[in-house]
């Protein structure tokens, strides 16, 4: 017996790839060229937009006979802000390193319109179960592509993975260093992002030429 | 029986119950968590003010390593002898000093009211060092430090940070290399008290002329090495007054 229907698997496993927030539909770009420059500033940033999305859509997706739709986008808003606010507090108490390193950030998933997107599209309208899958499977999606341009940025841009040196001491010139490899500078500043997830679009896209738009 | 969303009367309804409940959700979490955040700030504090004096855990080249959270309070007692504060009545012992916030009394100096500045005398090793703390602009936003002096005016130390300086480019001035560079600089040009300039192609990369008043800058980051420049020299105004009393040069 599958754990999920096969619609409810869908809802996760779609933004995965072939809907994804990132490289299909093109939203959530700014943090992503944001955060992107170390590994772990991408994964707690995946971490945090799923906690927000997952719950945010369960909230939205519980009061949606309720809220009015005049004020259906405040509500929205207020519901993101206050999940943000939650997250930013327990990582300053928990985890005081790392908030200070994402910082404003994380204040800007407010802004991610990933999240008021699925709000408006997906929550609003479907059931609980269903949102939550939808909400975890769009922040998945955004977050496997945060985690892959973190990969590349801070391995080629600082020569380390999660801050361990992966290619020797650059200082020093042992390892790869010392016949003559240098750290692009270039993968730390945000513009390399765009590059990455350039990338990242023109293979998805040349894997599933279903995806390419008409011109 | 169903509700009419669509009502003003609800919708004022459905607003009033929202903020109240969110409001109340938030407070809870705020006032929840304050301590520990608080304690945080605290420790963090302490750990940059020891790691200017040279308390830290650094290992050869590399990284930036405080001592850590569980052990810094007792750490911090034992090195640091003494807390004052500077008024205009004079120098003043006082407990916690190292939690007055360097930025609100420099703004009470810019508007003409008293203010208190923070200074810390640390022993290490049987010497003896003045940490004064700093606070300037960088690029971005603000950016502040520490460091520490001995009688002579030589740099023992300095520790740097940023709220939000460009990652890779002036966030570096939080990294060991950039900092490593001023320890043991003198920040007397003869007898002036000239403080420390970050400069750009002064010959000296290597940093081996530790009487020339000058750091290498950061590549890619004049804006806030000049801001660092800055800082020095506004934080040895402010204390210069102290200084004079406790130099031996």
């Amino acid at each position: 017996m599958a754990l999920l229907s096969k619609k409810d698997a869908n809802l996760i496993l779609d933004p995965l790839a072939d809907n994804n927030p990132i490289t299909i539909q093109v939203l959530g770009i700014c943090s992503a060229l944001a955060i992107t420059a170390e590994l772990k500033a991408s994964v707690v940033m995946a971490l945090s937009v799923i906690f927000v999305m997952g719950v945010g859509n369960v909230v939205i997706s519980l009061m949606r006979n309720l809220i009015p739709s005049k004020i259906r986008i405040i509500v929205q808003l207020v519901v993101v802000a206050s999940l943000v606010i939650i997250v930013d507090q327990v990582l300053q108490a928990f985890a005081y390193e790392l908030s200070k390193t994402l910082g404003v950030f994380i204040g800007l998933i407010i802004t991610n319109c990933i999240i008021m997107g699925r709000f408006e599209a997906f929550a609003l309208g479907n059931g609980v179960w269903r949102s939550f899958l939808d909400g975890i499977g769009n922040a998945l999606g955004y977050g496997v592509i945060l985690v892959i341009v973190g990969f590349f940025r801070e391995l080629l841009g600082s020569g380390t993975l999660f801050g361990i040196p992966v290619f020797g001491d650059p200082v020093a010139k042992t390892g790869l260093y010392s016949i003559g490899y240098e750290n692009n500078g270039f993968m730390i500043i945000p513009p390399a992002a765009l590059i990455v997830v350039g990338i990242i679009i023109w293979v998805q896209r040349s894997k599933n030429r279903a995806l390419i738009e008409e011109a | 029986m169903a509700i009419d969303t669509e009502k003003n009367s609800f919708t004022v309804l459905f607003a009033v119950i929202m903020v109240v409940v969110v409001g109340s959700v938030l407070a809870f979490f705020a006032s929840g968590l304050r301590p520990r955040i608080d304690e945080n700030e605290r420790f963090e504090k302490q750990q940059n003010i020891l790691y200017a004096m040279g308390v830290n855990q650094n290992e050869g080249a590399g990284d930036v390593n405080f001592i850590p959270t569980n052990v810094v309070e007792e750490e911090f007692s034992k090195y640091i002898k003494e807390q004052l504060i500077l008024t205009d009545a004079g120098v003043e012992q006082k407990e916690e000093a190292y939690l007055i916030d360097l930025k609100k009394q420099i703004a009470a100096l810019k508007n003409g009211q008293e203010a208190q500045l923070p200074i810390f005398i640390g022993e290490k090793d049987g010497k003896k060092t003045y940490i004064l703390p700093m606070y300037g602009k960088g690029l971005w936003d603000a950016i502040w430090g520490f460091m520490s002096l001995d009688e002579n005016m030589v740099v023992q130390g300095v520790y740097f940070d940023h709220k939000g300086e460009t990652p890779g480019l002036g966030a570096n001035i939080k990294q060991r290399y950039f900092m490593d560079d001023f320890i043991g600089e003198s920040l007397l040009d003869g007898n002036r008290l000239a403080g420390i300039g970050v400069v750009k192609g002064n010959n000296d990369p290597a940093n081996t002329d530790k009487e020339d008043n000058e750091v290498d800058a950061l590549a890619g980051a004049t804006i806030t090495g000049n801001g660092v420049t800055a800082m020095i020299k506004e934080s040895l105004k402010l204390y210069e007054p102290y200084l004079k009393t406790i130099r031996t040069n």
